[in-house]
């Protein structure tokens, strides 16, 4: 998702219609938008859900922004459960649990993927970023500032993931057109309705970020 | 008495200004705190079971296996044997375990033995099939003139079909909450609309005296009117908390859950009947509509219609609910509006369209029938003018011979929107510190803002001075955020609180300045003689002359009494521009045009947030939102955010918004502008669908596949 779902966009012919769009017109044979990508993303991982049962606790370190944690978890414990409530990184929220609403974003090993879909076991060794991990101190990141200025948010509870896979598809796309930020930001889903101010934020951040 | 009167319009130094969302920071950067991000030290894992079926006996319920897995510390069972379980959904059992995965394992291993009760399930859009299963409560006939003679006497009688599925809340945050109990006392954290009164319900379902549960709620996730009672779940949290000793239990319920038992919207369906003059003035109405709000029925109020054209002089009214075994409505952002309004302006676009009118006509012609005739005149020719309608509008289906077409449409709306009972304590500190407390809430539609910037109008005092409390049942009582209700309630009760309490000080300072108390006023951080600023204090200073106790005052809105400050009733008009592709089926938004009318205006950002957000609430479902329920079990097959479809970043199209902030309006005081907005997209949306292909469809949401079967149907007719 993110930035790679960006790219994945690109390649196909320009019908003028998000995938999501597509996607609901076959109704409920639809599959998953996310889950073609994650496949691509090889992180796949089944809900936790459909999980069976574990071993048990196993000791695991994770690399969160710059910061080793050790912790005992279940191997189906996800990525998004393990930051939330085995440690406190709380700013990725869990929604639909299923890789559809990108609310859990996180960035690993550089790309935004749903955390909610990626098993905490998998992300060892890997760099994990959060949206804690993108403001310096009090300061706010680039992207975080043009939300605030121009009122991406109402409820917040989609902001993080809408910030991360903000910041990841800029990274991939310095200069983007108003057509890119509506692709590179269709795997984000928010329910007050705050994709105008998103739109204007991410082209503005992307303008404040090449200075 | 100080006079609580707005400053005017041009005199406003902090409202009316567009000013950044004070919570902004700590949301984008992640920070913000909700329900379900609260860990306490110790904290248990809770979860339900729940019905797989729409409709079954309990016959036996064995939890004995749950309560032997390690870790698991508590089973309520909240559907003991002989419980007749109503929907898909429903409670059962309740566990809490050391960890999340420990109490999905404790609720696999409940063994329940249902009985599942085998009346077929009904799904109301089938009215015949409700009718023969006995599920159809009639509300009766409402006459008004005499509709018959009138239909007899009309030049032109259009008829048409129209429906509207049940949809749901699908809060980002589920519902739920975070709570403990240290000894006869509780600390609960809920996700809620109501941070002054959940505790009270709580403490109900408890059986305990209210005051002994604290609540606390720094930021919600989303209620949009299904967030207002502590609900079953959090009374099972409770008891699980208090048989583990005391030791914090979170609870939220699950996507597939919060969609299937957390509320939804009423469907509504029927026909409609007018009669008209060959100019398109509307002579009769007649209505045969359902609906369904669950078992309970009903839920909708199809007296609202003909909506806004409420003064047609002759009118039937027929309206049924239909019993279903689903989960039970709730408020859903502007109750019964949307979907009278889709069914209201789907009629009057097919009469013009069947008398050849432009529709932007008919719907101006008749404007008498409103309350309020001059604003949506202005409205109408304000919207279409966004839209370019004169250029843009074609007669319905007069499209052109590609495969993409495209269509206008208009819908119109009302809301009441008048500010809820409230009040505001307001201290002054002797260091100059100001204080303003409310148990209100901020859903994300900016109330932090707004109180903030009424409180340093008021004082003279910088926003960022300004110390604000609100979020927690000891400040003193707000009401609960739903119908449009709060901005007007907690502006008005800042404003009187904080007047009250700069009396106070003046009283204090005016021998200082050698004046009378009610000569002086408060500006831009000083306290100053009224048009004489050389006769001044700053306000540091003014504050030290208080003495050693602070000044508090409280302020009250009783809305009884709105005293100028606030007001409801507002008008707004929508048209949707959009493209449809008739070989796919596919509709596109290309732009939605607002003209919201709107009382005075605090903040012009969060106030056109509250706007884009709700005409993208419009798009999700004219497009793509429904909850679809197998005709033969009950099941919510949709019951997934995956196939539950919302609209994303690209679905919207442009959003054009015009508030109408005139002193001829600001003059009413502040209305909620929640609800209003969310009102006419739908009906706007649907409309310029039928506009671009030629033909009504009648239920939506327009997926590509509905599009395509009214074109094949219609098609079919032709030939
Ligand atoms: S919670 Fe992970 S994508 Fe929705
Ligand atoms: S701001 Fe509420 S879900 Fe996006």
């Amino acid at each position: 998702m993110g930035s790679k779902r960006d790219s994945d966009i690109q390649k196909k012919p320009k019908t003028g219609f998000s995938r999501r769009g597509f996607m609901r017109g076959v109704g409920l044979g639809g599959g998953a938008i996310g889950t073609a990508l994650l496949e691509k993303e090889a992180v796949a991982a089944p809900p936790p859900a459909a999980a069976a049962s574990g071993p048990g606790e196993v000791p695991i370190s994770l690399w969160v922004n710059g910061k080793e944690h050790k912790l005992n978890v279940e191997p189906r414990v996800t990525l998004l459960d393990a930051l939330r409530d085995h440690l406190s990184y709380t700013g990725a929220k869990r929604v639909c649990d299923r890789g559809t609403c990108g609310a859990c974003t996180v960035i690993l090993d550089g790309k935004a993927v749903y955390a909610c879909s990626v098993l905490a076991i998998d992300a060892q060794g890997r760099k994990i970023q959060t949206v804690e991990g993108l403001s310096q101190g009090s300061e706010l990141h680039p992207v975080m500032k043009a939300f605030v200025h121009h009122d991406a948010q109402q409820c917040g509870f989609c902001t993080p993931g809408f910030v991360v896979a903000a910041k990841a598809f800029l990274d991939e796309h310095p200069n983007p057109s108003d057509d890119q930020v509506r692709d590179g930001l269709g795997g984000n889903l928010c329910r007050c309705g705050t994709y105008v101010g998103i739109r204007q934020a991410v082209l503005e951040a992307a303008k404040g970020m090449r200075g | 008495m100080p006079d609580y009167k707005w400053p005017a319009m041009d005199k406003r130094r902090v409202m009316g200004k567009p000013i950044e969302r004070i919570d902004g920071p700590e949301k984008a950067s992640g920070r913000a705190k909700y329900s379900t991000d609260i860990k306490l030290p110790n904290m248990l894992y809770g979860m339900l079971l729940t019905s797989p079926y729409a409709h079954a006996k309990v016959r036996s319920i064995d939890v004995s296996q749950a309560e032997k897995i390690p870790g698991v510390k508590g089973v309520t069972v909240i559907a003991g044997p002989g419980t007749e379980l109503q929907w898909q959904g429903a409670e059962i059992a309740a566990v809490a375990a050391e960890r999340e995965e420990l109490a999905l394992d404790a609720v696999r291993a409940i063994k329940v033995d249902y009985e599942v009760l085998n009346d077929h399930f009904v799904r109301e859009e089938d009215f015949a099939k409700a009718q023969a299963a006995q599920k159809v409560q009639p509300s009766g006939e409402v006459v008004t003139g005499d509709p018959d003679q009138a239909f007899k006497e009309a030049e032109v009688v259009s008829e048409g079909e129209y429906g509207i599925p049940v949809l749901t809340h699908c809060c980002l945050e589920s519902h739920g909450q975070t709570l403990a109990w240290n000894g006869e006392k509780m600390e609960y954290f809920p996700s809620t609309q109501n941070v002054s009164g959940i505790a009270g319900d709580l403490a109900k379902q408890l059986e305990i005296p209210a005051e002994q549960i604290h609540a606390h709620q720094d930021h919600m996730g989303g209620g949009f009117g299904s967030k207002f009672q502590s609900d079953r779940w959090a009374a099972e949290a409770a008891k699980l908390s208090k048989g583990a000793g005391g030791r914090p239990v979170r609870l939220h319920l699950d996507r597939r859950t919060e969609l299937q038992i957390a509320g939804c919207r009423p469907s509504f369906f029927g026909k409609i009947k007018l009669g008209a003059k060959k100019d398109g003035t509307i002579t009769a109405w007649d209505s045969t509509t359902w609906s369904t709000g669950g078992l309970g029925g009903g839920g909708l109020n199809a007296q609202l219609m003909p909506y806004v054209y409420r003064e047609v002089p002759n009118r039937r009214i027929n309206h049924s609910s239909i019993v279903t075994h689903t989960g039970g409505a709730r408020a859903w952002r502007a109750p019964n509006h949307p979907q009278v309004s889709f069914l209201t302006c789907s009629a009057m676009d097919d009469l013009a369209a069947k008398l050849r009118l432009d529709p932007l006509e008919l719907f101006i012609k008749n404007a008498n029938y409103t309350a309020r005739a001059n604003v949506y005149v202005s409205q109408l020719k304000k919207a279409a003018e966004m839209v370019n309608w004169k250029s843009n509008w074609h007669q319905r289906g007069d499209s052109g011979t590609g495969p993409i077409k495209r269509g206008l449409g208009i819908g119109v709306g009302t809301w009441q929107g008048l500010g809820h009972n409230a009040t505001c304590k307001a201290t002054i500190h002797p260091d100059g510190g100001v204080e303003v407390e409310l148990g209100s809430q901020d859903l994300g539609t900016g109330t932090r803002t707004i109180i903030k910037q009424v409180a340093s109008e008021s004082l003279g005092v910088p926003m960022k001075d300004i110390k604000l409390n609100i979020g927690d049942n000891r400040y003193p009582v707000a009401g609960a955020s739903g119908g449009s209700t709060t901005v007007g309630g907690v502006s008005a009760a800042t404003r009187k609180a904080t007047l009250n309490a700069l009396e106070k000080l003046f009283e204090a300072v005016a021998g200082g300045l050698g004046a009378p108390a009610a000569e002086l006023e408060a500006v831009d951080g000083k306290i100053q003689v009224k048009g004489n600023p050389s006769k001044s204090m700053t306000w540091k200073e003014a504050c030290r002359k208080i003495g050693v106790t602070p000044i508090t005052a409280t302020g009250e809105n009783n809305n009884r009494f709105p005293g100028g400050l606030i007001d409801g009733g507002v008008g707004g008009v929508q048209i949707a521009d959009v493209n449809v592709d008739v070989e796919t089926g596919v509709v596109k938004i290309n732009k939605i045009a607002v003209a919201q009318d709107c009382g005075l205006i605090i903040n012009p950002k969060t106030a056109a947030s509250q706007c884009y957000g709700a005409v993208i609430m419009s798009v999700c479902g004219a497009l793509m939102e429904e909850r679809v329920m197998d005709a033969q079990t009950g099941v919510f097959l949709n019951a997934e955010m995956e196939f539950y479809k919302l609209a994303g970043i690209k679905d919207i199209g442009d959003i054009e918004v015009h508030l109408d902030i005139v002193p001829e309006y600001d003059a009413r005081g502040v209305i909620g502008l929640g609800e209003p907005p969310v009102v006419p997209g739908i009906a706007a949306i649907a409309n310029a669908v039928t506009n671009a292909i030629g033909v009504r469809v009648p239920t939506i949401p327009l997926t590509p596949r509905r599009v395509l079967d009214a074109l094949a149907a219609n098609e079919r007719r032709r030939s």
